[in-house]
């Protein structure tokens, strides 16, 4: 066992300089980090953050020594604890690995092994390095469920990973890395996959633990609201270069360079809400189910004003996307009716005619499933214009190119297959699709969160000028309240299949509010350092209070 | 006067049908390289037969089992035909209908394949059950039977195999395309009102097409392997129409036999090499393509 002494702040721990890697594709090397220099002491928590492509993910795995398949680090130097991981070798890092160095990574779902039991998972590491025995690690491993607050820490590791809830998992997968007590732990965006209301929790417990054994971590994410929590001191990383590093709070209150205060400046976008009587889409009652017997909705009423955009916010299971399923008609409801331009529109989909079809479009989340990667752009933006209108040949193609155009994009993309576009342009091709069969409403499931946040900014500005032009109504699904904030006219929270509130945009945000609405919306992370201890501390104080 | 319309450059970002084609070739291996010129000379001898061939598929130009010679390149058979032409003839007839059969095995095959991951429910499960219900006899015996049931025709000999061989081929399919049935753009295509039709051939169908395509040329040797063993039995394809199979099985007597003129091979090996050959042959193209679309990458 280490001694305390040896944990004590101050020294250097992790030592990289230079560090130039490249990544392979299609034969051809290009560089993905392109000289980076990063050093960090004991005990220190080090948050790593950038778009997606900044190379954070590549830079955290390299401070373990390892490139990822496709990937080699051709120059610089990578000392941990003064070992060369560069020139160690593949045994040498192995020992290193799990024992002093864990790493904990963004999917607990993908990264747990789903047929062995949790607690087995947990001590694999300490007990074949040999740290320590079996019954000893069992132990520890209680311990630090405890500590990190999982429900019945005596017993939830004899459970299989698909029996606990994700946020569970996310933070047995911490346990799992400080079983061996590392000097360095690598989280690499441990609580994007989670909901708000439970990320408070997670990061809580990770950032207690790790302060409680003084651990060295580097803290990758893209939300600075959350490195602004858990980070001593933060590294904006852009296209595989270091933009600035700061302590966080000189890095919250002045960043130097301009694109750090871009990145700061978060939502300039701001709708002011405008509400209005034109009902386009009510839907009245409505309960669903997909098997019939536990109720995804239940009693939910909403209604869709012409030209404007409701935000339907909640966590994942809060039945939201159902209730996309359920106006689109691909899951019919079990009670309740839809009205639509006044009129009841058809439980089911087949049942619908094609103009009423036309009227109602929806994008997805993910722009990589929702274009057939083997149709070109031409085809994809074509066959609504062909299928709803008619139209055909040149005068499709110049359809096109003027659709193109309205989403700011080149005619030249027109020959172009989805996997030759970056992820906002995949979007904004989704975006155009859904706009050539003139639609009265578009249901965005998620639309901005598989993006990053500059560019979510870019395809929320699209989607309110083309509301402006086309006077389209959205119906906008989303868990990010930031996102609410800026384009909601009218706002709906939904929790566990139930409408818990609807309202215009400035009576749902500003209290008094539900219970649950408080929830979620104190859950929302702060770009301020203190948010969360101050949350914890009035938290506890309301339990201790009730 | 015609209103100011946008002017559409036609840009050609992506490389041209042809270019691809010459790039993907010239990555070929010489294994397939081997196997694509093989197939070339089958279709060549296959498609120009009667220009080829000295003389007629049926045509008896000489003695009984002459040997090899300029006269007769391969010798004669038991009646007196020239085998190297009903060689030539054969490749026609051989290759034609196991081409025919397994183009009509995945027109059903592969159409309801994909149309039963899509509707899945009562439809999936019966024609599923079916399908095992076929799969579990096998192909040769079952061929023999229906045969003997329906008449030995060549008509019936494409529909039976294609019937059979159509079970594998939905299997296929039906796995393949159950992974892209849940992709957000078959949702989209059902929301926008798209028949069937179009979801199976425009959205589901070309992204299962390189797993299908890799087995079509498997399919095919199969195919081809058992009308040879069928006619080999006498049910396939019946005289005097040339075919492999029938011309080893007419022939097989002389494998006892001693050659002792040049090449040295006796007769009923001419036809089951043409078969082996182009069995290897397709196989390496297939190995070649399937390695390709895999996604198996040599890393560097």
């Amino acid at each position: 066992m280490k001694s305390e002494k040896q944990r004590v702040r101050g020294e250097t721990l992790l030592e990289i300089r230079g560090l130039r890697i490249e990544g392979n594709s299609d034969g051809v090397w290009h560089p993905i980090v392109k000289g980076v220099d990063l050093s960090l002491k004991r005990g220190e928590v080090l948050g790593l953050i950038g778009e997606s492509g900044a190379g954070k993910s590549t830079i955290g795995l390299a401070a373990m020594g390892f490139a990822r398949p496709g990937c080699r680090i051709i120059d610089g130097s990578i000392l941990f604890d003064g070992i060369d991981l560069r020139a160690a070798g593949e045994e040498d890092k192995r020992t290193l690995w799990g024992s002093r160095i864990a790493y904990v990574a963004q999917s607990a779902a993908a990264a747990f092994n789903p047929a062995h039991k949790i607690i087995d998972q947990t001590v694999e590491t300490a007990v074949r390095r040999g740290v320590m025995d079996r019954g000893k690690a069992v132990a520890d491993a209680v311990d630090l469920y405890r500590r990190l607050q999982l429900p019945e820490p005596a017993h939830i590791g004899e459970r299989y990973p698909h029996q606990v809830s994700g946020g569970q998992l996310q933070r047995a997968m911490t346990a799992m890395a400080m079983s061996c007590r590392p000097d360095l732990i690598i989280f690499d965006e441990p609580t994007t996959a989670l909901d708000v209301t439970t990320q408070v929790e997670v990061l809580a417990a990770m950032r207690d633990i790790v302060e409680q054994f003084h651990t060295a971590a580097i803290y990758i994410t893209h939300d600075l609201a959350v490195v602004a929590q858990m980070a001593d001191r933060i590294m904006v990383l852009r296209h595989g270069r270091e933009v600035e590093e700061a302590p966080t709070r000189v890095m919250l209150s002045e960043p130097r360079e301009d694109y750090t205060k871009t990145l700061w400046a978060v939502r300039k976008l701001a709708k002011p809400e405008s509400v209005s009587d034109d009902i386009v889409l009510s839907v009245r009652n409505v309960d669903a189910s997909y098997s019939g017997v536990v109720k995804v909705l239940d009693n939910v009423t909403v209604g869709l004003p012409r030209g404007r955009t409701v935000a339907v916010v909640g966590e994942s299971g809060s039945g939201k996307s159902t209730l996309a399923r359920v106006i689109t008609g691909i899951l019919p409801p079990s009670r309740g009716e839809i009205l639509f331009n006044g009129k009841p529109l058809s439980r089911a989909l087949n049942e619908r005619d094609k103009d009423t079809l036309r009227r109602i479009q929806m994008i997805y989340q993910s722009a990589d499933t929702s274009l057939n990667p083997r149709q070109t752009i031409r085809d994809i933006i074509g066959r609504p214009l062909e299928f709803y209108q008619g139209v055909q040949g040149a005068a499709r193609d110049r359809r096109v190119a003027e659709l193109l155009d309205s989403i700011e994009m080149d005619e030249s993309y027109i020959d172009r297959l989805p996997t030759e576009l970056s992820g906002g342009q995949k979007q904004r091709i989704s975006i155009a699709r859904a706009l050539a069969a003139e639609p009265d409403i578009i249901i965005c499931d998620e639309v901005t969160s598989a993006l990053d946040q500059i560019v979510q900014e870019e395809i929320l500005t699209l989607l309110m000028r083309l509301q402006k032009d086309t006077n389209v109504s959205y119906l906008f699904i989303t868990h990010d309240i930031a996102t609410v904030r800026a384009i909601a006219d009218e706002i709906v929270v939904m929790h566990q299949g139930k409408v818990v509130q609807q309202g215009p945009k400035s009576q749902v945000l500003n209290p008094p509010h539900p219970a649950y609405t408080e929830l979620l919306l104190s859950s929302v992370p702060q770009m301020d350092p203190d948010w969360l201890t101050n949350l914890l501390a009035r938290r506890a104080a309301g339990k201790a209070g009730a | 006067m015609t209103a100011q319309s946008p002017q559409l450059r036609q840009v050609r970002a992506r490389r041209s049908l042809w270019e691809s084609t010459r790039r993907t070739l010239s990555s070929a291996p010489f294994s397939a390289w081997f196997g694509m010129i093989v197939i070339l000379l089958y279709v060549i001898a296959a498609v120009f037969a009667p220009w080829i061939a000295p003389y007629g598929e049926a045509e008896i130009v000489g003695k009984a089992y002459q040997p090899p010679g300029p006269e007769f390149w391969f010798g004669t058979d038991q009646i007196g035909r020239d085998l190297f032409s009903r060689l030539i003839y054969g490749a026609r007839n051989t290759i034609g209908i196991a081409f025919l059969t397994t183009l009509l095995s995945f027109a059903v095959g592969g159409t309801l394949g994909v149309l039963t991951a899509l509707k899945r429910g009562w439809l999936d499960q019966g024609i599923s059950r079916v399908v095992d219900a076929f799969l579990a006899i096998p192909v040769l015996i079952f061929a023999l039977m229906l045969l003997a049931v329906f008449g030995k025709s060549i008509v019936n000999l494409i529909l039976i195999l294609a019937l059979l061989d159509s079970t594998r081929v939905f299997r296929l399919a039906r796995a393949t395309a159950l992974d892209v049935v849940v992709m957000d753009y078959v949702e989209a295509a059902k929301l926008r009102g798209e028949g069937m039709g179009w979801i199976i051939f425009k959205e589901v169908l070309p992204n299962i097409l390189p797993p299908l395509i890799t087995e079509f040329g498997l399919r095919f040797c199969f195919v081809f392997l058992t009308i040879a063993s069928l006619s080999f039995l006498g049910v396939g394809i019946q005289p005097p129409t040339a075919d492999w199979g029938s011309m080893v099985a007419e022939s097989k007597t002389l494998i006892t036999f001693p050659v002792r003129t040049f090449p040295w091979i006796p007769a009923p090996f001419y036809p089951a090499l043409a078969i082996a050959i182009l069995t290897v042959a397709i196989n390496f193209v297939v190995d070649w393509f399937l390695h390709k679309t895999s996604g198996l990458r040599d890393e560097v």
